[in-house]
């Protein structure tokens, strides 16, 4: 599939919801593109401004209390346009902050609960304590995709409607928080808990949004070594810590 | 009679692990101190005049230009060096050196509203609120809110303040007794709401404003411009040896509090403060296994690493960064992607510490040639000419052997 236009790469509000890193999910978007000689933007959609229809990838990241709510008025003040945008084939990327305002409410902090984009049927709730620390998610078989490794640091609690789909099982750490499971996995939309940032640990997952825009082909493989020795050593990481949370629970179980 | 005894034992605790080589023994004399006597920290200070100087960024440094600027001008101080920030760190600095009237004293972003009344201070030197450790969520807005409660109930403290940072002046709140000093605003990404309404905050070159409520930053008689301290009685030529902009923003608000607080004489002050060649380690040297130094610096959050790196940038000399993710340093390394490591594209670079790997991809997708050696005295030594290790918290003490 050839293209006339650069890939255009969407940052969201990063004053806003750019408190973990995100910037690093559009940097490695961008990146593979150029390295496959396929042209790439990114483009910075400042807090304030109008969420424009043209990008093909937009990615919403985390952010704190105060700065997810007024986000999330941008968004919903710009809906027309990210519908037009998703009708037209493009991808929505979002972590945390982003997942819960993918969905149709979220808590925001004072328990006053808050309209989100509605883009899927989810809902977030705050919970008891925050859920931080390596998290290791099994993504669903429908995705191809190998395991993913991140950091969750978060108090939501996300319950998905009936009939959607998580972006996966969690095997370490808890992601929604809520059934096992982590994100959301919907047509050219997919939501998650993971940072660290999330596309830097797991190239793969930052192809497969590529993917849906530019086509399988197009992906031609990169060199990968040294993000692979950088999952494999988060992964082990994990797989101690996911071990020692078990023995953990086993011994408060046991009274 | 309580409190003689637990100086002593303080004092004794602190030369035991000075002398096993376990730390500089500030904190774990401290720690003795004030678990015999809780009242420590009222004695140690009492009939002195304290300044408590703090921030998330600078507070060391800022402690130490200030404790200069008056020595330079002839007044005793003593002052918690070597930036042992928390009460322990202070009972045990102030028991160290009973005899000076005037205490300059750091103190931990935390811990400043649990300080204030038993050390009674007389003026707060507030510098700046940024992200810190990650995984501490709100913590900007949490510390702020603890300031200002500070603020509203000591009406009579005197502050001396950062008027280019909202937070800072959030904190501050109505409180009448306020010198401002406006240092700039060189990383707003932590500053993109208002702390007043959570509105979004505009930002002209230099000031910010918030078009929903109004919160808006306050007239300052006291501006950094460049190298110049303007005052209501001249500019300021500061030339410090110091390097960096973040420095210069240190000196001028313990400048600021010298001379519209303590009445300083500005050469005099000046003198004292250009004086200073290094602070408490935050450059200190190490010896490589080839007999070279290498030059060490702390970087504690992307504020720090982004000043640091400016500083690096027209430098010669290769870098190694130092990354650990432990608490303190922030246990999730994701602030490496809000860090313009592009600027050491024309650098030898090595990614290295405990999360090396992580250093790496950062730099690999930001086009920086490196090696990936964990070891950051061995990856120095891989390294050839002039090398600074720039080091995260862990990292940092590791390196320089400071426990604090
Ligand atoms: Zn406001």
């Amino acid at each position: 599939m050839t293209r006339d236009s650069a890939v255009r790469v969407g940052l969201v509000f990063p004053e806003l919801l750019g408190t973990y890193g995100d910037r690093g999910n559009a940097v490695v978007l961008v990146e593979r593109c150029r390295r496959r000689a396929i042209e790439a933007e990114l483009v910075e959609v400042a807090a304030g401004e109008p969420i424009p229809a043209s990008l093909d990838i937009y990615l919403f990241g985390g952010g704190e209390d105060d700065a997810q709510v007024m986000a999330a008025a941008g968004m919903c003040a710009s809906r027309l346009a990210i519908d037009a945008a998703r009708a037209h084939g493009a991808v929505v990327f979002a972590v945390c902050a982003g997942l819960q305002l993918l969905g149709s409410t979220y808590e925001a902090s004072g328990g006053r609960i808050l309209d989100g984009l509605g883009l899927v049927d989810l809902s977030t709730r705050s919970g008891d304590g925050r859920l931080i620390g390596e998290c290791v998610v099994q993504p669903d078989a429908s995705t191809g995709l190998p395991i993913l490794t991140g950091f969750e640091n978060h108090g939501g609690r996300t319950t998905l409607g009936p009939g959607v789909t998580p972006l996966g099982r969690v095997t370490v750490g808890r992601g929604n928080g809520v059934d096992g499971v982590d994100g959301v996995l919907a047509d050219h939309l997919l939501g998650t808990y993971l940072h660290g940032p999330a596309l830097p640990r797991n190239p793969a997952l930052a192809d497969h949004l590529l993917a849906w825009v530019l086509g399988e082909d197009a992906l031609t493989p990169i060199d990968d070594q040294l993000v692979d020795r950088l999952r494999a050593e988060r992964l082990h990481d994990a797989q101690l810590t996911g071990l020692a949370a078990r023995r953990r629970d086993w011994h408060l179980n046991r009274g | 009679m309580r409190t003689a005894a637990a100086l002593l034992a303080g004092r004794a605790a602190g030369w035991v692990s000075r002398a096993t080589g376990r730390g500089a023994g500030t904190q774990v004399s401290g720690r003795v101190m004030l678990a015999i006597d809780p009242q420590l920290l009222t004695e140690v200070a009492r009939g002195r005049r304290v300044a408590i100087v703090s921030a998330t960024n600078g507070k060391t440094t800022t402690t130490r230009l200030l404790a200069e600027a008056l020595r330079a001008c002839g007044t005793p101080i003593v002052t918690n060096h070597t930036g042992a920030n928390m009460p322990a760190g202070v009972a045990a600095a102030l028991g160290r050196d009973p005899e000076p009237d005037v205490a300059i004293l750091e103190v931990d972003e935390r811990w400043v509203p649990k300080v204030v009344d038993p050390l009674d201070a007389e003026v707060l030197i507030l510098g700046n609120l940024t992200r810190d450790q990650l995984d501490r969520f709100g913590e900007v807005r949490s510390i702020a809110t603890r300031w200002r409660v500070v603020s509203d109930t000591h009406p009579k403290i005197a502050v001396v303040a950062n008027a280019s940072d909202p937070h800072v002046v959030w904190s501050v709140g109505a409180h009448a007794n306020v010198t401002w000093v406006a240092l700039g605003a060189p990383w707003r990404s932590d500053a993109a709401t208002c702390p007043e309404c959570a509105g979004l905050l505009t930002w002209s070159t230099d000031a910010f404003h918030c078009d929903h409520c109004g919160f808006t930053q306050p007239a300052s008689a006291y501006r950094l411009d460049g190298d110049t301290l303007v005052t209501p009685k001249g500019d300021v030529e500061l030339a410090l040896q110091l390097p960096g902009d973040w420095n210069r923003m240190n000196a001028a608000l313990a400048l600021t509090t010298a001379i519209a607080y303590f009445d300083a004489d500005v050469t005099r002050a000046l003198g004292g403060m250009r004086a200073v060649e290094v602070v408490s380690g935050r450059f200190s040297t190490c010896r490589l296994s080839d007999g070279r130094d290498a030059r060490v610096l702390l970087a504690k959050n992307p504020a720090g690493w982004t000043e640091v790196l400016r500083w690096l940038e027209p430098r010669a000399g290769a870098v190694v960064l130092a990354v650990n993710a432990h608490i303190a340093d922030g246990r999730d390394p994701s602030w490496l992607w809000d860090v313009p490591y592009e600027l050491l594209r024309d650098k030898a670079v090595a990614a290295s510490g405990e999360r090396a790997l992580d250093v790496a991809v950062r730099l690999d997708y930001g086009g920086v040639d490196h090696i990936v050696e964990p070891d950051p005295l061995r990856a120095a030594a891989r390294l050839v000419g002039e090398v600074h290790i720039i080091a995260s918290y862990t990292q940092f003490t590791h390196l320089t052997r400071e426990s604090w």
